[in-house]
């Protein structure tokens, strides 16, 4: 049964939460408390902390990210192909080649519009 | 005992096992960095805990457990305090895909070396990497602190950033071995290694294993010249030691992989069955440590890169060269000028 | 027909999906409710794995996890809570009706025009292998396939369009510096 495969992971991942959990919270255990307001006060290089910590954000970081799903996207269309390149010849090697190119020259402009620069 | 039951105590010692052998190997990992470093820069490094400071780990450790846990006034409580959390997991989780080794018997006993092997391991590696932005960026918005949110932020950037070129790079040994799981690609490099077949893919990818764990030089996200120490400025003590715990169990676990993907993983032309198997885990961790001992290197060498200069050389260098690495590929595969290996 | 450990793991992540949902929809700070998405999605990755199609569920969390709610919470990171302060919903039972509503009428289409539950057809072991065959064969996928290139193409010029006012002008970009 293949989902049987999987349950091995699952075991991983449960003892990895079990294991992160314990690591953050043994200081919280065997640490002293003695707060005072200013150790609790963001930390500015020794300033008064000036304004919000929550700011705008530069556009590019949403270009940014936008940019990723598009070609995470494309690397996970190529993945099943990849696995059967061989087998499919000369035919699939045009059939993708017409995907990649399209989204190769979506990069192309996005790199001639500037969008890949960061000032 | 009915086979069910057997088959969970085996995963769930492996797991174990797992677990334990990379917290082990950070410990033993911030001791190779502090030592080789040392060396390069002509220092001794720490040699007062026991044998050449072998017992330094866990003094740090112990020094950590016992550090007063602070809570920013303006954090979020349950996202501060979970983020560090989020950052480590994937770095314990990732390594349930690589093959360790080959069957071997304990006690009667037949296993093999090795958690999971699934048919889309290349796939669980990508997807697990990818939720390792999680973390640095919780943290960073968590702590309500302008050089950790900024910190945070340039992360998240830089590691979306090498996730693509990474994601292409890996293309080539799928394709070479055709088969998307780690042990059809090992056993694909049985007479020859991927790096030496696919160089600049092996290049792209050791490259971009360096920015997704945030190492030297792309230890953007923590330059203390500009931003402190980045999205972990707020936390102290074991929360603090998590962020490092998860950078150095990544480097284990990516150098892992790509020892798996481009340097026949525990395979070493059949040197690997010697021991009735147990030779192959041995070759691995010598593999292991060689790459660990090459990120050292190349911290000691390499200063950081400017951000804006990271940005570019990630999408204007990596990312097309990545892409036409794995075109020229596809074509000497179809042409068959590339034997197939699998 | 008797409960198996697969119920348990299934009742698992239905909770989280349909719990991270719910968290999704009740939750006046967004980056929870964008961590209850999260949750949500990792629970639709775990059905996949159930349902015998790990291909889907590595891509529902390389994509949805790891790329779109990525965009969804750095995004929402840098808006200043801005329902935190509101009182909660107030139409919370109406909603729950409706949501219930269109739950039945669903159920209902499910059983009567596609032939109520069955169990999963045997998915073969080379499923990749076939999906990769499929895509590019022009009695399956290959027209949707080149279609999906075209449609990425137009949200890369969508993207540029939006971010148009940040970038530099072609002329600028010469000698960018001057004008830091």
């Amino acid at each position: 049964m293949l989902v049987q495969q999987y349950l091995p992971i699952a075991i991983l991942v449960l003892f990895a939460i079990i294991m992160a959990l314990i690591v953050v919270f043994t200081s919280v255990i065997f640490g002293p408390h003695r707060p005072t307001k200013k150790k609790l006060a963001p930390y500015e290089s020794g300033m008064t902390p000036i304004g919000p910590a929550v700011r705008r954000l530069p556009v590019r970081f949403y270009l940014v990210a936008v940019l990723f799903i598009l070609f995470d996207v494309e690397i996970i269309f190529l993945l099943p192909y990849a696995v059967v390149i061989r087998q499919l010849g000369l035919y699939g090697l045009i059939a993708t080649g017409v995907f990649v190119v399209i989204l190769t020259v979506g990069l192309l402009y996005e790199w001639k519009k500037g969008g890949l620069d960061w000032e | 005992m009915s086979d069910f039951v057997i088959f969970l105590i085996d995963a769930a010692v492996k797991a174990v096992l797992i677990i334990v052998g990379l917290v082990l190997g950070f410990a033993y990992t911030t001791w190779l960095e502090r030592r080789f470093i040392a060396r390069l820069q002509s220092r001794v490094g720490p040699n007062r805990a026991g044998p050449a400071g072998l017992l330094q780990p866990w003094a740090d450790a112990l020094k950590l457990f016992f550090k007063e846990d602070i809570m920013p006034t303006d954090a979020d409580r349950i996202i501060y305090t979970l983020a560090p959390a989020v950052t480590s997991v994937p770095a314990l989780i990732v390594l349930g895909v690589v093959p360790f080794g080959g069957q071997i018997s304990l006690f009667g006993y037949q296993t093999t070396l090795g958690l999971a092997d699934i048919n889309v391991g290349v796939l669980y590696i990508v997807a697990v990497t990818s939720i390792a932005v999680y973390g640095v960026v919780l943290a960073g918005w968590a702590s309500s602190n302008k050089y950790a949110m900024m910190g945070g932020l340039r992360a998240t950037a830089q590691m979306i950033s090498y996730e693509l070129a990474m994601g292409l790079a890996i293309l080539a040994p799928v394709m070479m071995a055709a088969s998307m799981s780690m042990s059809d690609i090992i056993d694909a490099q049985q007479n020859i290694w991927f790096v030496f077949l696919q160089p600049i893919a092996a290049v792209i990818f050791y490259i971009t294993i360096l920015a997704e764990t945030n190492r030297s030089p792309f230890d953007l996200p923590e330059a203390e010249q500009e931003l402190v120490a980045g999205y972990h400025t707020e936390y102290s003590g074991m929360k603090f030691a998590s962020f490092f715990m998860a950078e150095y169990m990544k480097m284990i676990a990516v150098s892992a992989i790509f020892s798996a993907l481009f340097l026949g993983g525990y395979r070493f032309f059949g040197l690997e069955n010697l021991l009735g198997g147990w030779m192959g885990p041995i070759i691995l961790f010598v593999k292991i440590v060689a790459s660990l001992a090459f990120m050292v290197w190349i911290r000691a060498t390499l200063p950081r890169f400017r951000y804006d200069k990271l940005m570019a050389f990630g999408w204007k260098v990596l990312l097309p060269l990545s892409l036409a690495n794995a075109v020229v590929t596809a074509v000497l595969i179809v042409l068959d000028i590339i034997p197939s290996f699998a | 027909m008797s409960l198996t450990p697969l119920h348990a793991i299934f009742a698992l992540m239905s909770l989280f999906t349909v719990g991270g949902a719910v968290g999704v929809v009740l939750n006046r700070n967004l980056i929870y409710a964008a961590m209850y998405l999260v949750l949500s999605l990792f629970g639709i990755a775990g059905l996949f794995i159930l349902l015998e199609a790990p291909f889907l569920a590595a891509v529902q969390i390389l994509v949805y996890v790891g790329a779109i709610s990525v965009l969804i919470t750095i995004t929402v990171m840098v808006t200043r809570c801005v329902f935190c302060k509101e009182p909660p919903p107030r139409q919370l039972t109406l909603v729950a009706v409706m949501a219930a509503l269109v739950m039945v009428t669903l159920g209902f289409v499910i059983m009567t025009r596609f032939g109520g539950l069955t169990p999963a057809a045997d998915v073969p072991a080379d499923s990749i292998e076939q999906l990769g065959v499929a895509f590019v064969n022009p009695q399956a996928y290959l027209v949707p396939f080149e279609v999906a290139s075209i449609l990425l193409l137009g949200a890369l010029i969508g993207a540029i369009f939006i971010a148009r006012d940040d970038l530099p002008r072609d002329e600028e970009a010469v000698g960018g510096d001057d004008h830091a």
